[in-house]
C-alpha cells in the first residue's frame, strides 16, 4: 500500500510536471485568473520576448481592483485607472483570452466570479496575481497567489516552478454557536497561529465546524489564509462541492460530471496521513470577533477590551502594540463596544458573496444606519448583485441608509474612489487592516458582515447577537 | 536580469515588525503599467507628510543612507499582498539586499524573479546587524560565498547565511525562468495529453 496522503500532496503529485536537478519542480497550472493591476508588465514582457500565451481558454481576466462603484456608465474618470483597464482589455484581444468587462453583468472580484462560473473546480491548481487567489482552496482546488513576473510565466507556460510546501492541518472541532460565522472562525486562527504563523504551509481546514460552513463560508476561511501567513489553504471537497457547481457555466458536462465527482472526492486526505503541524480550535469557544490594531493578528472577541501594551512581555511587540494603538486612535482597556465607527463597508473576496449580503440585511431590516455613519455594500460580482436584488436585499439596505454600489474591490483596497480619510474609522468586512490600507490615516476594524451591519445601526462596534 | 555581484555599501536600519506590502508601496502607485519609477515612492507614507513633503526623521530621509543598497529589518517583511511593485519599488530605490529574520512567502520569491537578495537570519543576529547598520558601517554582501562581513572598532565580523540552491544560482546567473521552463516543452506537452485522458473535463469546457 502506497503512503497515505493529504489532499495538498495528492494535488501537488497530479500536478508534476517534471522535477528539476535543483529540487525544484515544473507544476502545471489548470487555469488562470488575471486582473487589470498585476498584469499588464507581465503582457508586456511576453511582447518582449516575443512569447505567446500558451493556453489563453485556461485563463480568464475581468477587472475589479480599480474600477467605479458608482456612475459605471460614464467609465472610469481616472487616467491611470483606465489606462491600466484599456490596457487589460487590449491584452485580452490580442491573445484571445476572455475579458469580462465593466459593463457585463458577470463582472466582479476575480474570486468571487471564478467559483461562480464554475471556472473553480476540484483539485485543480488556480494562481491569480492576488494574494487572496488562497480563496479557491474552499473547493479543494491548490489556489495561490502570484507575482507578476509569474504570472507572465504562467501565460507563457501554463506552468510554475515551485518548491513543495509543508502541511497543516487547522481542526476546528465542534459546533460554532449561534451568530458566530466562518468570519470569525479564521479571525479567531489568525489571531491563535499569527500572521507568520502559516509561513511555509499550505494549511488544511478540517473539523465539523468547517464541514458545517456554506461553500460561501469556505471561502471565507480560505480566503484568509494568506493573512495567517499560508499561500494556500484547502478543505476537501464534499457533497456540497459538487451539488454548489453543478450546472455552472465551466463546470463539466452533465457527461463527465460523474467521473469528475467521483475523482474530486478520491482526493481527500487518507486516513493517517501525516501532516507537519496540526492547530486545533474549540468553535464552541469563538464568539464574534473584531480586529483592534494594524495586523490581521490583533483580533479580541466583542465583548473585550483594548489591549493594554503594558501587559505585553516582548519589547519588540510592545513597541509595535504602541504605535498601532497611536494610529488607531485607542486607548488601552476601553470596552471594544464603545468605539464609534465613521464609516462601513460591507464587501471584498472576503464577504462580498450572497450568503454575507443576507446575513447584512437581517440586521439592517426595519432599522436605520446611525446618523454620523456612511455604510456602503458593494456586491462581489454582477451575479451577486442580482441576485440580491431578486430577493429584495438592496431595498432593505436603501431604506434602511446603507448605499447600494456596483461589483467591484472597491474600499478593501482603496484604489478607486472608495476610501477612507485622515483618522475615519471603518467597520469593514474586508481581509486587511494595515496603516493606510483603506486611505491614508484610515482606521480599519475587520469584522463579518453582521457584526459590520450592526455597527452602522448602532454607530459604533457592537455584538451583532444582541441586536 | 541581471546578475547578482558582491554588494558593498552602509545598510538602512528598519526596525520594524510585519512591513506590509501597503507600506512599502501603497495602492495609489499601482495604477502603473510599468516596472520602473516606483522607488520615489517606497515606504511612501512613512517618508512624506501629508503635503508630499519628507519627514526628516524617517530613515530613507537622512543623508548617509541616500546610497544604501541593504535594508535590514524586522520580521515577517513584505507580509499583504502579491504585488511585484513592492520588490520592484525596492529595487528602483537602489536596494538589492533583504536582511530579516523571516520574509512573508510570496514576497520572498519575488524578490528573486527581480534580482533582491533576501537573506533570513536569526532574530538575535538581524539585531546585531541593526546596531551596526545604525553606526553606518559598511557591509559587504558575499552571495557566492553567503557571507555578510562588516568591520567595527579594526575587527572583521562574518555571518554566514543558508540559501536554495537553486535560488542562489538563478540570481548569480540572472536566469531567464521562463526560458528555461519553455526548454522542456515537451514534458509540459506530455503532461497535457496524459491529464488529458486522465481528467478530461479540465479540456472539454472550453471559456467563451
Amino acid at each position: 500500500m502506497s503512503t497515505p496522503k493529504t489532499l495538498y500532496d495528492k494535488i501537488w503529485n497530479d500536478h508534476l510536471v517534471s522535477e528539476n536537478e535543483d529540487g525544484t519542480s515544473i507544476i502545471y497550472i489548470d487555469r488562470h485568473l488575471v486582473h487589470e493591476v498585476t498584469s499588464p508588465q507581465a503582457f508586456e514582457g511576453l511582447k518582449i520576448a516575443n512569447r505567446s500565451v500558451r493556453k489563453p481558454n485556461f485563463t480568464l481576466a475581468t477587472a475589479d481592483h480599480n474600477i467605479p462603484t458608482t456612475n459605471r456608465d460614464e467609465g472610469i474618470s481616472d487616467p491611470e485607472s483606465k489606462l491600466q483597464v484599456d490596457t487589460l482589455e487590449e491584452n485580452c484581444k490580442e491573445h484571445g483570452i476572455t475579458f469580462l468587462s465593466m459593463s457585463d453583468k458577470r463582472q466582479g472580484i476575480v474570486h468571487i466570479i471564478g467559483p461562480e462560473q464554475g471556472f473553480t473546480q476540484p483539485g485543480m491548481t488556480i494562481v491569480c496575481g492576488d494574494s487572496h487567489t488562497s480563496t479557491h482552496g474552499a473547493f479543494g482546488a491548490l489556489a495561490w497567489g502570484i507575482g507578476t513576473s509569474e504570472v507572465e510565466h504562467v501565460l507563457a507556460t501554463q506552468t510554475l516552478v515551485q518548491t513543495k510546501a509543508k502541511n497543516m492541518q487547522i481542526n476546528i472541532q465542534g459546533e460554532l454557536p449561534l451568530g458566530v460565522t466562518a468570519k470569525d472562525i479564521v479571525l479567531k486562527i489568525i489571531q491563535t497561529i499569527g500572521t507568520a504563523g502559516g509561513t511555509g504551509y499550505v494549511i488544511e481546514y478540517t473539523g465539523d465546524a468547517i464541514k458545517s460552513l456554506t461553500m460561501e463560508g469556505r471561502m471565507t476561511v480560505c480566503n484568509m489564509s494568506i493573512e495567517a501567513g499560508a499561500r494556500a489553504g484547502l478543505i476537501s471537497p464534499d457533497e456540497k462541492t459538487i451539488e454548489y457547481l453543478k450546472g455552472r457555466p465551466f463546470s463539466p458536462a452533465e457527461n463527465e460530471y460523474q467521473s469528475a465527482s467521483d475523482y474530486w472526492l478520491s482526493l481527500a486526505t487518507d486516513e493517517g496521513a501525516a501532516y507537519d503541524k496540526t492547530v486545533n480550535i474549540d468553535a464552541s469557544d469563538i464568539i464574534p470577533q473584531v480586529t483592534w490594531g494594524t495586523s490581521p493578528e490583533d483580533v479580541v472577541s466583542i465583548d473585550g477590551l483594548v489591549p493594554n501594551p503594558e501587559d505585553e512581555s516582548d519589547e519588540t511587540k510592545k513597541k509595535s502594540m504602541i504605535r498601532a494603538l497611536e494610529y488607531m486612535g485607542l486607548v488601552p482597556n476601553t470596552p471594544l463596544k464603545e468605539v464609534k465607527v465613521d464609516k462601513v463597508f460591507i464587501g471584498s473576496c472576503t464577504n462580498g458573496r450572497i450568503e454575507d449580503l443576507r446575513a447584512a440585511s437581517k440586521i439592517a431590516k426595519d432599522r436605520k444606519v446611525a446618523d454620523h455613519v456612511n455604510a456602503i455594500i458593494v456586491p462581489g460580482s454582477g451575479l451577486v448583485k442580482q441576485q440580491a436584488e431578486e430577493e429584495g436585499l438592496d431595498k432593505i439596505f436603501i431604506e434602511s441608509g446603507f448605499e447600494w454600489r456596483e461589483p467591484g474591490c472597491s474600499m478593501c483596497l482603496a484604489m478607486n474612489a472608495d476610501k477612507l480619510k485622515p483618522q475615519e474609522r471603518c467597520a469593514s468586512t474586508s481581509n486587511r487592516n494595515f496603516e493606510g490600507r483603506q486611505g491614508r490615516g484610515g482606521r480599519t476594524h475587520l469584522m463579518s458582515p453582521a457584526m459590520a451591519a450592526a455597527a452602522a445601526i448602532n454607530g459604533k462596534l457592537s455584538d451583532c447577537r444582541e441586536i | 536580469m541581471e546578475k547578482f555581484k558582491k554588494i558593498e555599501s552602509n545598510a538602512i536600519p528598519l526596525p520594524m515588525v510585519n512591513v506590509d506590502t501597503d507600506m512599502i508601496i501603497p495602492k495609489q502607485f499601482l495604477k502603473t503599467i510599468k516596472r520602473t519609477g516606483l522607488g520615489k515612492n517606497l515606504f511612501y507614507e512613512l517618508r512624506y507628510d501629508e503635503k508630499d513633503a519628507p519627514i526628516d526623521s524617517f530613515v530613507l530621509n537622512q543623508d548617509k543612507y541616500k546610497d544604501s543598497q541593504i535594508l535590514i529589518t524586522g520580521k515577517n517583511f513584505g507580509c499583504g499582498s502579491s504585488r511585484e511593485h513592492a520588490p520592484w519599488s525596492i529595487l528602483d530605490y537602489g536596494i538589492k539586499c533583504i536582511i530579516a529574520s523571516s520574509f512573508a512567502d510570496i514576497f520572498y520569491n519575488n524578490c528573486f524573479k527581480n534580482g533582491i537578495l533576501p537573506i533570513k537570519l536569526d532574530e538575535s543576529e538581524v539585531t546585531k546587524l541593526q546596531k551596526a547598520a545604525e553606526n553606518s558601517l559598511s557591509f559587504t554582501i558575499d552571495l557566492e560565498n553567503q557571507k555578510i562581513s562588516y568591520f567595527d572598532k579594526n575587527i572583521n565580523h562574518e555571518v554566514s547565511f543558508e540559501l536554495d540552491k537553486a535560488k542562489k544560482t538563478s540570481l548569480l546567473e540572472g536566469l531567464d525562468d521562463i526560458g528555461l521552463t519553455l526548454a522542456k516543452v515537451n514534458h509540459i506537452s506530455d503532461f497535457e495529453n496524459k491529464q488529458k485522458s486522465t481528467t478530461p473535463w479540465l479540456y472539454s469546457q472550453q471559456i467563451k
